[in-house]
This record gives C-alpha cells, structure tokens and sequence, in this order.
C-alpha cells in the first residue's frame, strides 16, 4: 500500500450492486428496442392526437428523392436537416434511426414490441425492489442531498469542472443530484409516461392524459427522456474514467472501494 | 498498442453485434422469444385487475381535427364485396355463427336501424399514432344478447372482406378476436357510422369493429360474418388474430 491511499471500505450493498447492473442492462434493452418502435412512426407530435390532415410534429425522420438519390431528412420545428447516412437513410436503405442502434437490427415492429415490454417489466421490478430495499437500508437517504450539500454546491461543481474528485464513503452533491434525478424523476417519468401511451391504461388513469398533455405528447416527453438518460449515461461514464475507473468499478461489482486516506473514519485520523 | 481509432471501431462492432444479438427472436419458433413473450400473459393479467369495466376517454368534438387515417387495408376488391358496395350495402348481412343458440344474419338497414352508441375517441395505432374520430354503431352486446352465445364460447372472432395478404398459397382475409370480457364492454361497438357519415370504404364499410381499450389493429374493418369460438384451433396459425400470427400480441391494451 502507497503512502498516500486511503483504506477499502464497503461503500455499496450487494442489493444496491444487484439492482444497478440489472437495470443497467433493461435500459440498453429497452433503448435498442424503443428505437426499433419509433422507426414505425418516426416523428414526435404535441398533442392528443397525431396531426395528418395538419402538422403538429415537433420532430419528422423522413426521406426524400433527391435526383438521382435518396436524401435522409430530419425535420425540427419546422426546419430540415440533411441527415443522410445516419437519420432517414442508413446503409443503403430508408429508415429513421439506423440499424445500429435498433434492437433486432432488422425492421420489426413486433419483436421491438416484444423486447421492450419484457424488459419494461424487469425494470419496475426491479425498481421497486431496490426502493423498498433502499428505504430500509438507508441507501435511500444517502440519495438525497442535504442543505449542507447544497451550500457545497457551487465547491463541488468547480472541483468536477477541474476533474478533481474527492473519494468519500458519501457521495458527493451532484452525484446525489444526478442518481435522485434518474431514479425519483426520469425512471418514473419513462414509466408513467410509458403507461399513458397504453390506451387500456388510460381508462383507468385518464388523468395522466391530462397531466402530460395528451398521448402524443407523453409519447414525445417518453423520447426526450429517454435522450436525457444517454446524456445521464454519457456523463456517467466519463465521470467514472475522470474519477479512477478501477475504483468506481470494483465499488459497483464488488462493493469495496478505496477512498482518500482522509477520508477513512477513525482509522485515518490519526495517520 | 491499442490506438484510439481501433477502441473505437470495436466499440462500434460491439453495438453492432449487440444490436443483432436478438435477432433470432424474430423467427416465430425462438425459444427466448416465447420466454419475452410471456411478458404479454403478465400485462394482460395486470391489465385485466386494473381495468374492471372502466370507460376509455371519451372527447369532444372539438377534438375532431381530420378525418380518421387510414391504415392496414384501404379498399376491398373482391367482386362480392363491390356489388354490395355498389348497391349502398342494401344487400349486406351480418352473419352471426358458431357457438350461439340462435345464428343471426341481420340486414344492414337492421344493424343501422337499431339503438345505436356514438362516441368520440381516439384510436390508437401499434406504430404509435394517434388519431380522433367519432363512431356510431351496434353495441356488439347487443347482438350477442340476440345470438345467445352458449356456456362454452370463450371468443368472438370477426371475419372480414379485405385480403390482407396475398401470397403464392393463396390469399389472406383478415381475422381478429377478441374475448368476451371486451365484447361485453360499453364501448365495443360495430361501427357503421364515422364523424356524422356512413363509415367509409377506407375506414371499413360497411361496418368495423370498435374495441376502444386496445391498439388500432385490433379493431377489425370490413366485417363480414361473426363467429364465436372455444378456441384459436383452425383459424390462421392458432393465435387468434391475423396480427397475432405474425408476432404481436393477441392482447393489444399497451
């Protein structure tokens, strides 16, 4: 052991360890498969309804002839966008988002449909495992942010901004920031969202029509945060290399995780 | 040494493979899809506790911005069907077989002349558009009552006019179901009216189905005979419904 690491600690519950990788998993699933549902209908709408006979896409994935070629066009708010190669056209043929990226790689709505309401279910089984688990372990209250945190706020932006990161047994306030937000609000946003869409569902909750604006516009809220999770999951990752990838994994599959030697507990004090 | 661009044309070649991993799942006999499957037995079963008798939402007509959307099948183009077609469905009969104690064969102008449910809603459809409209017609109950469906008949299944699919063994007219529970519901209708107008032929003349708690493709258009059944064994693949046999759910609530 070098002078300067801190002692291991169990810093993460086999059960908050469980959860992480399980979810991690549906949300890859059900990305994949959500794009594969979208490439049905690829434009997002406002409103109660789909516009046909007017317009109320907010956002259209189409292709259009363009002489001798076929031109991948995304439209948003009105205004088009050459996105040949990648949205509209993709390998050689027409489709909104490109088989890359959607789950099975080939046009089928139904096995998307498939995959996507599997792995929905995991997912809020999964949740609500790891909620009532969490609120009797403690791990819940860890999550949200104390006002001692908030005053630190502006401290600790600054230090993610210089990339220098303090390896506590807590986390520290935008971590509790960031997982509150995907846990309290983006998971169950997807979720109700997800539900408004389900026009069985909507017999029995017609309010959440009323609270997202309509289906078409759950269906769209759905999208967009769906984005805010890749953008969530894109910093997640970068946060983890920035932060010493070694220690933030071991952390997630193990539980054991090295924090700075003064940060140890009692142990350290005196060293 | 592993250089930037080699990390990142394997992690493209990883998304890629990871994108084809469930391929196989689109081959109706996969195992593991069956096993996803199942998921459908769950939402049905959770749907099913949730919904009791509870209406679908019902809208205004201010809500009417288009005319419906046309999807699936357009146009019929069998002989039969245009002569009734040309002679304003005078000539149509709605016939009512199978498992019931009385088989019905009711006139159009019967069908149109009996109490009748109008509601406006919005129809769904699996690709996830939305579209509202307003619907008059039969309340199927009623047509059941008159039928009498024996102890045993577990399904409702509509026959229809419009070839779906044509393929080297023949051709293929649509077929759905649905189950008691629905065709009991309020607002399960055999729609021969749409937003004020007898239904057009590109929404399903002479009459389709209204089914308002599940997906567009449910809602059968073109509708020609009624058959109540025990089970899926002879129709199409044996799960119930021409969308059903082609990979979706047979129940269509989400």
């Amino acid at each position: 052991m070098t002078p300067e690491q801190g002692p291991l600690i169990y810093r993460q519950k086999r059960i908050t360890r469980l959860t992480h990788w399980v979810w991690a998993v549906c949300l890859l699933f059900l990305m994949f498969s959500g794009f594969q549902i979208f490439n049905a209908h690829p434009s997002l709408h406002f409103g109660k309804e789909s516009g046909f006979d007017y317009d109320n896409a907010a956002v259209a994935i189409g292709a259009v002839q363009d002489g001798d070629r076929v031109k991948g066009v995304t439209r948003i708010l009105g205004r088009d966008f050459d996105t040949s190669g990648v949205l509209g056209t993709s390998g050689g043929a027409v489709r909104a988002i490109p088989a890359a990226l959607t789950m099975p790689s080939t046009q089928s709505l139904a096995t998307g449909r498939v995959i996507h309401l599997f792995f929905a279910w995991i997912l809020v089984a999964t949740l609500c495992v790891w909620l009532v688990f969490s609120a009797i372990n403690g791990h819940l209250r860890k999550l949200i942010p104390s006002l001692r945190d908030l005053r630190n706020l502006p401290d600790d932006v600054a230090n993610h901004l210089r990339l220098r990161f303090h390896h506590t047994s807590d986390y520290n306030v935008l971590q509790k920031l960031a997982y509150a937000s995907v846990l309290f609000l983006a998971l169950p946003l997807m979720i109700a969202t997800g539900l408004t869409m389900s026009p069985a569902f909507n017999s029995v909750a017609p309010w959440l029509l009323d609270l997202f604006g309509g289906r078409q516009t759950a269906r769209s809220i759905h999208f967009l945060t769906m984005l805010a999770l890749i953008l969530f999951f894109v910093v997640h990752m970068v946060m983890i290399l920035a932060a010493g990838p070694l220690n933030e994994i071991r952390s997630i599959v193990t539980g054991w995780y090295r924090v700075d030697p003064d940060q140890g507990g009692q142990d350290d004090q005196s060293a | 040494m592993i250089s930037r661009r080699n990390l990142l044309l394997g992690g493209a070649a990883l998304t890629l493979s990871g994108c084809k991993l469930l391929d196989g799942l689109n081959s109706g006999d996969s195992m593991l899809r069956a096993t996803l499957q199942g998921a459908e037995n769950l939402t049905m079963t959770a749907q099913r506790f949730l919904l009791g008798d509870s209406l679908a939402p019902e809208f205004a007509e201010a809500d009417i911005r288009q005319g419906q959307h046309p999807n699936g099948s357009t146009a019929v183009d069998s002989p039969e069907y245009l002569d009734l077609q040309a002679g304003g469905f005078a000539n149509y009969r709605l016939q009512v077989t199978g498992l019931v104690e009385t088989p019905l064969s009711i006139p159009y102008a019967t069908l149109t002349a009996m109490q009748s449910r109008t509601q406006i809603t919005r129809h769904d459809c699996v690709e996830g558009w939305s579209c509202i409209a307003k619907w008059t017609g039969v309340p199927l109950s009623m047509i059941l009552d008159q039928a009498k469906p024996l102890l045993k008949a577990r399904y409702v299944v509509f026959h229809c006019f419009d070839t779906i699919e044509r393929t080297l063994a023949g051709e293929v007219t649509y077929y759905e179901s649905i189950d008691m529970v629905d065709a009991r519901h309020p607002q399960t209708i055999l729609a021969w009216g749409m937003n004020g107008q007898p239904l057009p032929m590109a929404n399903g003349a002479p009459l389709r189905l209204r089914v308002e708690r599940q997906l567009g493709y449910k809602m059968a258009k073109y509708v020609q005979s009624i058959e109540l059944v025990d089970s899926f064994a002879g129709l199409g693949s044996g799960r119930g419904s021409y969308w059903a046999d082609r990979g979706y759910e047979w129940y269509a609530g989400i």
